[in-house]
């Protein structure tokens, strides 16, 4: 379609907006326990600047149903009191969002020179090939998200991978299957943790 | 005299986070106890007679920096902690919100008080949600012993402290993009001036200090700012923390004072390198900085001293590379970072890391043209200086820093049509051994 009827000066495909909007999803609303959590958080900023508490909002939206859909854009819009085009704009930034469904953990293996330096690299190929997924992809029983990240702010431990909120330090490409098998079995019990928490 | 860790000195130690721990091997809260009895005034006094430097990157004084926070004004003041700790080899603030963080929450309460905040908002990166886990809870007993919350210690005066989690962004460590990202938006700069300091966050006076800066306040309010001053060179005074990773064989977190030399960093306190290789080359103070070769590595690893040696200290992120290390490689592997991290909001940085990626993985692939070399220097001194923060200068230096000293290396890659160091040196193909 061209901004004007008569004017067909380029193909249709340049006035589509490339912005791809996330799927609209289930009818979306905080369960009591987020709705509490959430009314807690917007206390911690003054009473005018509700928006400050937008990325706790999209948290728990995305705790409670695994990815941002838009009804979940449209609940935190209505909780904070913005527009869903701020929303999808906050949304749309971070890293830590995801708009699309992710596997039931989400690797995140970061590729920053530190570890790079210590074989990162070869750990995402390991990774992929165990999977047989590419970086960006989400196995097809949707187990496993495997994300390349920047810089984790643990490079003495390198090379770093973070699954879902938990941490796996220093996994050496040869130790990739092990590790798959033993979160498959126990969960996020079986990453190492971060090794400072563990000494408590 | 061998150097006494003040900051770290029992983070190994398994209660080293509790607050009864605190109380009872780091005199805590009595630097706080104390600032209360004093003017606000003085403490910034002190604090700038001490010459503590931001920790940060920049190495701002950290006494200026709240002078200047607007005193007579209707409007609330703010703290803001950036603990986003997110530049590339820098690991130092997770070592002390996780296993000290009572010296960081005592920090907060007394610059509050110097400043006169009441409320501090500590911007952690999200990716670090198991510290947040702590520091919260400990955050929750300091409230409940009354160091925190209302007419703490019996003062009359209010300080309120609350963790806000990012959400990845690299960027949110710059500090005005961090206060537009805790206002609920993109992390994405704002022109300056105004300062944050005038308008800040919610446009209303605001210090922004670095979890380190904060955590040396308690020491200097107890201690005086003359002994703090003593434990460095002239103007780089207190302790510092040094992250050191890359090829060597114990990585770690260490403290000392900025008289310490690179070399000693890296071959006493880290162990030396791994697999014992040659050193080829390193950068001092996290990604954004110059590299520095193996014979300029005798300066004291202070502020100044880097600086005159060609670098920055930056965030003291000591990244450590062997002679298996190709410096195109090394530029690429930094411009993906930076490429990815740009917020996007100048063109020539947005566009510009980029364009360098792209050229640095043509170069890398053995497919670079010779006239590549001259498109890289021009592209990146089109970055410098044009921008609205630091990140651009930031993003172009491995490239200039990287051409200036290792020329060689990319012609050789255009001329030969491929990396010329043996191909299972690659750093993609590490060889695991030695410390791993
Ligand atoms: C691109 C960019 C990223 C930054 N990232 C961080 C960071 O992750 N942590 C930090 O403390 N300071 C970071 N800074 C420095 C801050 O802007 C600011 O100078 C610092 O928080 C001030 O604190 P200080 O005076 O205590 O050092 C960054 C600066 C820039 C330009
Ligand atoms: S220099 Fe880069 S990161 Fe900084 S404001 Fe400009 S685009 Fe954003
Ligand atoms: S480079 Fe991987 S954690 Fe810093």
């Amino acid at each position: 379609m061209s901004f004007h009827p008569r004017m067909d000066y380029a193909p249709a495909k340049f006035h589509q907006s490339a912005r791809a909007l996330p799927e609209e999803g289930e009818p979306f609303a905080y369960t009591p326990e987020n709705q509490a959590k959430f009314d807690a958080c917007v206390k911690r900023y003054p009473p005018d600047q509700r928006k400050s508490a937008i990325l706790y909002a999209l948290y728990l939206a995305q705790g409670q149903q695994g990815s941002l859909t838009r009804a979940a854009m449209d609940h935190v819009a209505t909780q904070i009191g913005c527009t869903a085009a701020e929303v999808e704009d906050v949304v749309s930034y971070y890293t830590m969002f995801f708009t699309k469904p992710v596997g039931k953990y989400v690797l995140y293996v970061c590729r920053t020179l530190s570890c790079a330096l210590v074989g990162a690299e070869r750990v995402t190929e390991e990774l992929e090939a165990a999977l047989g997924i590419q970086r960006g992809e989400t196995d097809p029983d949707g187990t496993f998200t495997l994300v390349e990240v920047e810089c984790l702010g643990a490079c003495d431990r390198a090379p770093v991978v973070m699954v879902n909120d938990g941490w796996q330090e220093r996994l050496s490409p040869d130790r990739v299957r092990q590790f798959l098998d033993d979160l498959r079995a126990r969960g996020e019990a079986s990453l190492s943790g971060c090794h400072l928490c563990k000494e408590r | 005299m061998p150097y006494e860790p003040v900051l770290t000195r029992h983070v190994n130690e398994p209660q080293s986070y509790t607050l009864d721990f605190y109380l009872k091997h780091q005199r805590g809260y009595e630097g706080l106890r104390k600032a209360l009895t004093l003017q606000p005034h003085d403490i910034i006094e002190q604090v700038k007679a001490s010459g503590l430097r931001g920790r940060g990157g920049a190495g701002f004084p950290t006494g200026l920096k709240w002078q200047f926070v607007l005193k007579d004004t209707p409007k609330p003041k703010y703290l803001c902690c950036n603990a986003d700790e997110s530049e590339p080899g820098t690991f130092k603030d997770h070592v002390l919100m996780e296993r000290n963080p009572h010296l960081l929450i005592e920090g907060c309460a007394i610059a509050c008080y110097a400043i006169g905040a009441k409320v501090a908002y500590i911007y952690i990166r999200g990716e670090f949600y198991h510290v947040q886990q702590v520091l919260e809870a400990e955050i929750e007993k300091a409230y409940t012993a009354g160091y925190l919350g209302k007419n703490i210690l019996g003062s009359g005066s209010d300080c309120d402290v609350y963790v806000h989690r990012g959400a990845g962004a690299y960027e949110a460590g710059e500090e005005t993009a961090l206060i537009e990202s805790l206002e609920g938006k993109r992390a994405q700069p704002r022109i300056k001036p105004p300062f944050p300091a005038v308008a800040g966050l919610y446009h209303c006076p605001t210090a922004v200090n670095n979890v380190e800066t904060l955590c040396n306040v308690p020491l200097i309010v107890l201690n005086g700012p003359e002994w703090f001053a003593s434990l460095g060179p002239e103007k780089n005074g207190g302790p510092k923390l040094f992250c050191i990773s890359g090829h060597v064989k114990t990585p770690g977190v260490y403290e000392a004072s900025m008289h310490t030399t690179l070399r000693q960093l890296i071959f006493d306190h880290a162990g030396g390198m791994m697999d014992d290789r040659p050193l080829k080359a390193v950068i001092p103070g996290g990604s954004s900085v110059p590299l520095l070769l193996p014979d300029q590595l005798d300066v004291p690893s202070s502020f100044d001293s880097i600086q005159k040696a060609g670098s920055l200290l930056g965030s003291a992120g000591i990244i450590v590379m062997n002679d298996t290390v190709c410096m195109v490689w090394l530029a690429m592997n930094l411009l993906h970072f930076y490429r990815h991290e740009s917020c996007g909001k100048c063109t020539p940085c947005r566009e510009g890391t980029d364009w360098l990626f792209k050229l640095l993985r043509r170069i890398e692939s053995g497919e670079g043209r010779p006239k590549d070399l001259d498109l890289l220097f021009g592209v990146s001194s089109n970055i410098v200086g044009k921008t609205l923060c630091a990140f651009g200068d930031a993003a172009a230096t491995p490239v200039l820093s990287t051409m200036k000293v290792f020329r060689a290396e990319y012609e050789a890659h255009v001329r030969e049509g491929r990396c010329t160091l043996p191909a299972e040196w690659r750093a993609r193909q590490p060889v695991f051994a030695g410390a791993h």
